[in-house]
């Protein structure tokens, strides 16, 4: 499973950041990027999804 | 304001400065996203209000179709003489892409999570110091003693004007606050010692710079080019307005639920690192600003007739208490763990001062319940609301028990 922000949605509504900063960062922007590829472990799964559940662009997706 | 007839039905004749409305406006739009998403009213020249998240959301993000050339909803429609668009009068809140994302990319930098985070110890010795100046009282009135106070000296430390300045800055903020709206001709009057104060700051840090905001605005440039001194200016007043009354709203709303709910106030004091999801639950309940749109041509739209230059009234705060959006939208749940609150609006134009905006209320609370951690409302009636499109508790006299 892996984690990514579409740069064209995310407006820097830094939620996610803040709930999960071991899976995303920010730039100098303050826009929402993805820790290193993004590949999530069953430890960082529910934390992603907490993230997407709080991202009010919709701007995180999670795939398989 | 107060001399429009009071509202009858708010789904044909809305007023957002209604009595009624500015006294407890949740009603009012249950009924209305139940009855009529898109509610109308012939006032300020002819107006849409959606009150579901879907609505909110779907214009929020169309600009296509709707203009921020004027977000602040006047009496009568606007004239030619508004600037247009696509930059209008204060980049980038006034502006349509594509020169929006020019002005917004800015004044991000300035305002993205890293710099921002660096002015926790100050923000946290002006609220501690503003508290000790009320030691000693037993009712202390939290609106305009406290909450009011923390947002103007945050913005003077970050614009790097002179400490020593601050009741001077404030008169000056005052100036601004209640000028804002005025005719064009009555406020490049009333903002001339405004002017004249910035000017002088700007020449200063023009001489020497130094890390800070005025600094930043004035190294920055556009399309290769520094910014004249009037886009600094003027960059530097929408920060005061947009960083401001919103800030203090948002702090009094949370300091006025705390009072009247001793349990979420034990909690708080008890597990302090339940903070930053407790505040993002008291921005998605007490959401504190509405903004405008106006129509750019006639058309269709959800299924109503709009005029060109019609105003919109995006109801963030009533799309966060939509229940197709929220479970329980109507219950305050202060360790809600699914929160997609738009209290900072939604898509292009997402406030940009909201890392800030979020430090200020958390260290503005914590400080307070850490001085506090027993409070209740002195005088209920006695708490009076801000009307208009910034709501907030402005008269709130706090009992501090002991
Ligand atoms: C709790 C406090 C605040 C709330 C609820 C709030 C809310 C909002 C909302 C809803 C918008 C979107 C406007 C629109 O869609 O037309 C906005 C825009 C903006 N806000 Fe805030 N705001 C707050 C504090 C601040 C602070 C502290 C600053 C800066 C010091 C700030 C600066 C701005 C700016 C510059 C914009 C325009 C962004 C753009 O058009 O791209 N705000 N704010
Ligand atoms: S929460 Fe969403 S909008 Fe905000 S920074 Fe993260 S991805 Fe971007």
């Amino acid at each position: 499973m892996k984690v990514r922000i579409d740069p064209e949605i995310c407006q820097g509504q830094g939620r996610c950041f803040s709930i999960a900063p071991g899976i995303f960062d920010f730039d100098d922007l303050g826009n929402g990027v993805v820790i290193g590829d993004g590949t999530l472990t069953s430890d960082s799964i529910e934390q992603a999804r907490l993230a997407q559940l709080n991202c009010p662009e919709h701007a995180i997706f999670i795939e398989e | 304001m107060t001399d429009n007839p009071l509202v009858q039905d708010f789904a044909t004749d809305w007023d957002h400065s209604d009595p009624q409305w500015v006294a407890d406006p949740y009603p009012i739009w249950d009924d209305l996203r139940q009855r009529c998403p898109v509610a109308h009213t012939d006032r300020y020249g002819g107006g849409w209000f959606p009150s579901t998240h879907a609505g909110v959301a779907a214009i929020a993000k169309d600009t296509k179709n709707f203009t921020s050339r004027n977000v602040v909803i006047g009496n009568g429609r606007p004239t030619e003489l508004d600037l247009p668009a696509p930059i209008g009068v204060a980049p980038p809140i006034t502006s349509d892409p594509p020169f929006h994302a020019l002005a917004r990319k800015l004044i991000l930098p300035a305002f993205a999570p890293r710099p921002i985070n660096a002015l926790e110890p100050m923000i946290r010795e002006l609220c501690s110091s503003l508290l000790d100046g009320l030691s000693g009282e037993d009712i202390v009135n939290a609106g305009t003693k406290y909450a009011q106070y923390i947002p103007p000296g945050v913005i003077r430390g970050m614009l790097g004007f002179p400490e020593g300045d601050i009741e001077y800055f404030l008169e000056l903020v005052h100036i601004i606050m209640e000028g804002v709206d005025h005719p064009e001709e009555e406020r490049i009057i009333e903002f001339e010692p405004v002017e004249k104060y910035f000017v002088a700051q700007m020449e200063d840090h023009i001489d020497n710079p130094r890390d800070d905001l005025t600094s930043y605005l004035l190294k920055a440039e556009l399309d290769g080019q520094k910014l004249a001194m009037e886009h600094v200016f003027g960059t530097m007043v929408l920060i005061l307005v947009a960083g401001i009354d919103t800030t203090w709203s948002a702090i009094g709303a949370a300091i006025w639920h705390l009072a009247q709910n001793p349990d979420d106030l034990a909690r708080l004091v008890a597990e302090p690192d339940l903070m930053p999801v407790a505040i993002e639950e008291f921005l998605r309940f007490y959401a504190p600003v509405t903004m405008a749109r106006l129509v750019k041509h006639d058309m269709e739209y959800q299924g109503c007739p709009m005029k060109q230059d019609d105003w919109i009234l995006l109801g963030f705060p009533a799309a966060n208490r939509d229940p197709v959006a929220f479970k329980d939208a109507d219950t305050f749940i202060i360790d809600r763990a699914e929160n997609r609150h738009v209290a900072f609006g939604l898509g292009i134009h997402r406030c940009a001062g909201s890392n800030l905006a979020r430090l200020e209320m958390r260290v503005a609370l914590e400080e307070f319940i850490k001085r506090y951690p027993r409070f209740e409302l002195a005088d209920p009636p006695a708490v009076t609301w801000a009307p208009g499109q910034i709501r907030g508790p402005r008269n709130l006299p706090i009992r501090i028990l002991r």
